[in-house]
């Protein structure tokens, strides 16, 4: 199989890496083989200089470390002799290669990540071209990994410590020119003169020493020893021990294999990282955030979901009812990927206040120099501002995104109904009401889908697609497309009261109240919340949400359930907070915390008055696990009842939805890891001491029983 | 087993640890340390072959610190070349550890006469130098939950209810101590001063201390460990080994603190038989002494642990100790410590401490066994208890006898 290619040109030997059965480069053992035998050629070659390394895959370099395979060694048996041996194979071709004698420029036509940058930083110069969509960087902490190939030890030695434990544990992509302001590659070319810039480079004498190999070298801002290596160190081992509590592998083996690397010769350091990171791959984190926020992520992105036969849905007019926050988010962001925005309001005023929000949005974005004026223009001239229902004649999909009252819902949903045509599709922005119920205002029901956008719009990556009784698969295909096309990503739910997300994620904010009725410190009850990796704590997200608005949910959940309903700790909480003591969370300043103007908060001191704090006190680590537990129970409910089938897609709306703690790779995710019957065992104890709502569902039971897990099968 | 002697206690004055104007910042710590060493013999009146070993806590053993200062200033002090020396760090704890190693060889009859002490040049070799691991090796950090002792200082303070107003007050109190202790000569028996290689005096007295110091002159000073607490992420941290705590107050600075400042110390130990064959007079015993380990975060919560497990090995209650002498770290621990001891301040450093006088790190334990020694002689008391807080979470703390 073919993965090099080796010609000589001018007195350089140019290597292109091209894998023959594959859109992108991928780092493997075979590739690394043929590189290395590419160097001995090279070398041995006296008509050669020196050495360019490209890629023959249009814009890009080398994509990285093949994650399917990564995925798979850290699934089997794990062997960790075998693997670190293998590794130290590969570090010790990269090794041959950086001091094989002659110059390697690394000549990086697009993007360069991971693996393949690690092999960038093993050459002697990086050139990348200025080209959109390429990048470099070491992405790997993203997904609860580390660089495995030398990145820890040669970036450090390139530009820095701090530097280089910035770019690693943020996980960054850069750009070209940010890639050179921070000294990641040499020289940024325009396209089309990359292998002559390599090639100018090697004959106009460059080094082919790295200069970690130079005598006397020293390291960019101080070595580990020097004052501004201990503070670099010290500071970042507590910002990212505070940040991550404890939750993430991956941040505390950047460091340690920093922080022990960087005394060591490089081969030696090398073995310390190979250390780290298989140490990763075998544990259970970075396997679930692989899962999850890379494959599930990936296939949630592709509609591997999708209804296969339906042709490709061409979205090129959208539009959109009620120009509230929601709506004018989804405009803004469809406008920006291009679509014509028919935005559409009551009045003209109305309508043009939606459209001031994308204004105001991108001259934010101009002004940080993240965009272009020619940019900003073209997507403002998208969004049509209009209070006439005629103009939503010829849109391909439009999203209602009015008040969440059925009356109100139903009446416009008849009257843009009344220009579209039948190949349009209908989508209904709702957090809460049922589908099929919204889709009896419909004249054509089957094209009548639910759309649960978050807020931020321009934020939040996930829309929760709610399919209604009547909803056609036609229709959940297209709706697939239309999601894609504006650049989220969509997950497929059965139409349920709450849906999915909204469901579980209030599990969450309940065990909080729990949590404060049974007596336990609220700071605790906060600081748990925190600790269990969920990105705000209980009480704190319930001011964000709006108490009043919990409430007015609570009361109308009592009229929807009528005998079903059953009351629950926030329930009462938010009767006595708001109901008798006027406190409606962050808005009015008084919620379970006290706003100040500056935008400090604290908890509330009344709180103690009326949720007296008991003497005995649980540990964090038990709180944190009724948090996450609540949320995960409930999920099992909703598959269980049919409401989500996939895990995937409850994971991949969980993290993106709510911000359920990514460590875990969502709840199914964190289930398996768990093991479905210590997850019982752990559920029936809690049942016992706290009541039903921890009582396991019988999903879990018979999965169990019969040692299934949600992943496996 | 036999008894320890102290037949001696030394320490020079504590001068400001700066190197632009602190008074002992032209002395080298080989010279502090050489000076207590000296005067342990010169006032002794006896051979330092005598001298079985030479203790000296230091902190920071690097740099002129480093390579065991504790024989190249028995060398340096012009001691017989065959008293051999050695440093010793149990952090802040050192100097009263060397007095307890000491002690423990007099005791197992493994020495008959020994000096230790300790001394730190905190201006020369600033806090930090010898580097270490815990803030830095992810691998021992994050477990321990590490921060600075200023965060763990705060975090006391907040978990017990110490305002500032009361940290404060407590510090004016150290101050008015010291200075009147000054005043009344109290520590005459004790301070050697430092002299210069031509004999002129350095510095005689403690050169920190404040006699005007009020509640209302330090309620100007800025907290010190508010930048690093809520910035650098150490508050995160603290929070998540004490999820209980809603946000730590910051409540110490340089005035509540104990300051900077270069010193050394000696105290001559010994069996009854080396006494009595040199002909020195014992005016005091070690009666026990223990080191703990405490939880690493909050790190400064050990000295009643210490105290405790002191009183309990020596069949003592709290009240059979006259004198409390617990090293002023912050004020908070001080606060701490008088209250998990139920005792008041009337009992406790009652001529003021290293938030007034300075804290030269690993001279100061063997500086407080002079200190009490001192007043126990004065006042007519019969027990006093050291003890001081360390970092890493432990507690050092040793029961003297007037005799």
């Amino acid at each position: 199989m073919a993965i090099l290619e080796y010609r000589v040109e001018d007195g350089c030997a140019i290597v292109t890496w091209d894998q023959a059965d594959r859109s992108m480069n991928v780092v493997n053992a075979a590739a690394l083989e043929a590189l290395d035998a590419a160097v001995v050629r090279a070398v041995a070659d006296a008509d050669v200089k020196g050495i360019v390394l490209t890629s023959g895959k249009k814009g890009s370099f080398v994509a990285g470390a093949d994650l399917a395979e990564l995925e798979k060694l850290g699934a089997g048996p794990f062997d960790a002799a075998d693997l670190a041996k293998r590794t130290g194979e590969v570090l010790a071709q990269l090794r041959r290669m950086e001091t094989c004698g002659k110059p390697v420029v690394a000549a990086l036509n697009g993007l360069a990540l991971g693996g393949g940058y690690e092999i960038a930083l093993a050459c002697h110069r990086r050139i990348v071209v200025d080209a959109r969509g390429a990048k470099v960087g070491l992405p790997e902490a993203t997904m609860g990994l580390m660089p495995g190939a030398g990145g820890t030890v040669r970036l450090p030695r390139l530009i820095g410590i701090a530097n280089a434990l910035g770019v690693i544990l943020e996980g960054k992509q850069l750009a070209p020119d940010e890639a050179l302001k921070k000294g990641l590659v040499d020289e940024v070319v325009p396209e089309g003169e990359l292998l002559a810039a390599a090639k100018r480079w090697i004959l106009g004498g460059g080094s082919a020493v790295q200069p970690w190999d130079q005598k006397g070298a020293k390291v960019p801002g101080g070595g580990i020893d020097s004052t501004g290596g201990l503070q670099t160190l010290m500071g970042s081992v507590a910002m990212v021990h505070a940040n991550t509590f404890g939750n993430y592998p991956h941040a505390k083996a950047i460091l340690s294999a920093v922080y022990e690397g960087m005394r060591l010769p490089v081969e030696r350091a090398a073995r310390v990282e190979t250390r780290y990171f298989l140490s990763l791959l075998a544990g259970p984190v970075a396997k679930a955030m692989l899962r999850t926020l890379f494959f599930g992520m990936q296939n949630a992105s592709k509609g591997t979901r999708r209804p296969k036969d339906v042709p490709p849905f061409e979205v090129r007019k959208l539009g959109i009812l009620g120009a509230g926050l929601m709506g004018a988010g989804v405009a803004f962001v469809a406008a920006k990927a291009g679509v014509d925005v028919v935005l559409l309001d009551r009045d003209e005023a109305g309508a043009e206040k939606g459209r001031q929000y994308a204004v105001d949005r991108l001259q934010r974005d101009l002004a940080k120099g993240r965009t272009t004026q020619e940019k900003v223009d073209a997507t403002l001239a998208r969004i049509r501002p209009t209070a006439s229902y005629d103009d939503l004649a010829g849109c391909d999909v439009v999203v209602e995104a009015v008040f969440e009252n059925r009356e109100v819902k139903a009446a416009v949903t008849k009257r843009a109904e009344a220009v579209l045509t039948e190949r349009a599709i209908f989508g209904s922005n709702t957090s809460g009401l049922p589908i099929t119920g919204l889709a009896e205002a419909s004249v054509r029901p089957a094209n009548f889908v639910g759309m649960h956008f978050f807020s931020p719009v321009e934020r939040m990556q996930l829309v929760e697609v709610i399919r209604g009784r009547e909803t056609s698969d036609e229709t959940l295909a297209k709706t697939y497309d239309f999601v894609r096309r504006i650049g989220k990503t969509a997950i497929v739910v059965n139409d349920a009261r709450s849906f999915y997300t909204s469901r579980v994620f209030g599990t969450y904010i309940t065990e909080g109240a729990e949590l404060l009725r049974s007596g336990v410190a609220p700071a605790l009850i906060e600081n748990a919340g925190r600790i269990s990796g969920m990105p705000m704590p209980p009480l704190a997200l319930s001011d964000e949400v709006g108490l009043d608005l919990m409430r007015h949910a609570g009361e109308q959940a009592k009229i929807d359930l009528g005998e079903r309903f059953e009351p629950s700790a926030m329930g009462d909480a938010v009767e006595l907070l708001v109901g008798r003591l006027g406190r409606h969370g962050r808005k009015n300043g008084k919620g379970f915390y006290d706003y100040r103007p500056d935008g400090g908060k604290s908890l509330w001191p009344g709180l103690g008055e009326h949720f007296p704090v008991g003497a005995a006190q649980p540990d964090a680590r038990e709180i944190v696990q009724r948090y996450l537990l609540a949320q995960c129970l409930e999920t099992a409910r909703c598959i269980e009842e049919g409401v989500v089938t996939s895990p995937e897609d409850c994971d991949v709306g969980a993290i993106l939805g709510w911000g359920f703690a990514a460590y875990t790779g969502g709840p199914c995710s964190y289930m398996d890891t768990l093991g479905i019957a210590r997850v019982v065992e752990i559920c029936d104890g809690l049942a016992a001491r706290l009541g039903k709502r921890f009582a396991p569902p019988a999903l879990l039971r018979d999965m169990a029983r019969d040692g299934r897990t949600f992943y496996a099968s | 087993m036999r008894e320890c002697y102290i037949y001696d206690a030394v320490r020079t004055p504590r001068g400001r640890g700066r190197l632009k104007d602190g008074a002992l910042a032209e002395a080298t710590p080989l010279h502090l340390a050489k000076t207590v060493l000296q005067s342990v013999v010169a006032r002794g009146g006896f051979d330092s072959a005598a001298i079985e070993d030479v203790l000296l806590g230091c902190v920071e053993p690097a740099g002129e610190q480093g390579a065991n200062i504790g024989r190249l200033a028995a060398l340096a002090a012009g001691y017989a070349e065959t008293t051999p020396g050695f440093q010793i760090n149990r952090f802040c704890a050192s100097g009263l550890e060397a007095v307890n190693t000491g002690a423990a060889k007099v005791k197992a009859g493994d020495a008959d006469l020994v000096v230790a002490g300790g001394v730190e040049s905190m201006s020369r070799v600033p806090m930090g130098t010898a580097g270490g691991a815990w803030a830095t090796d992810p691998a021992i950090a994050f477990p321990t939950y590490f921060v600075p002792q200023g965060i763990s200082a705060d975090l006391i303070a907040t978990m017990q209810g110490f305002t500032r107003s009361d940290v404060d007050a407590f510090a004016v109190l150290s101050q008015r101590r010291a200075a009147a202790a000054w005043r009344e000569g109290r520590f005459a028996r004790s301070v050697v001063p430092v002299v210069d290689g031509l004999g002129v005096t350095m510095l005689a007295h403690d050169e920190c201390v404040r006699a005007d110091t009020t509640t209302e002159s330090l309620a100007k000073l800025e907290p010190s460990f508010k930048v690093m607490g809520e910035s650098y992420g150490f508050d995160g941290v603290a929070l998540q080994r004490y999820p209980q705590v809603e946000r730590i107050e910051h409540v110490h600075h340089a005035g509540n603190s104990s300051g900077i400042v270069d010193g050394a110390s000696a105290v001559l130990l010994g069996s009854r038989e080396a006494g009595e064959r040199l002909g020195l007079k014992p005016r005091g015993r070690v009666v026990t002494s223990v080191s703990i380990g405490s939880e690493p975060c909050i790190m400064l919560t050990g000295p009643s642990f210490a105290a405790k497990k002191a009183l309990a090995r020596a069949g003592l209650g709290v009240g059979d100790v006259d004198l409390y002498e617990i090293n002023e770290a912050f004020a908070s621990v001080v606060l701490l410590f008088m209250r998990e001891m139920g005792i008041d301040a009337e009992r406790t450093n009652v001529n003021g401490g290293a938030i007034a006088m300075g804290h030269p790190l690993g001279a100061t334990g063997a500086m407080l066994v002079g200190t009490v020694l001192d007043e126990l002689e004065r006042s007519g008391g019969r027990r006093a208890l050291v003890t001081l807080c360390v970092g890493a979470g432990m507690g050092t703390a040793t029961i003297l006898e007037r005799v």
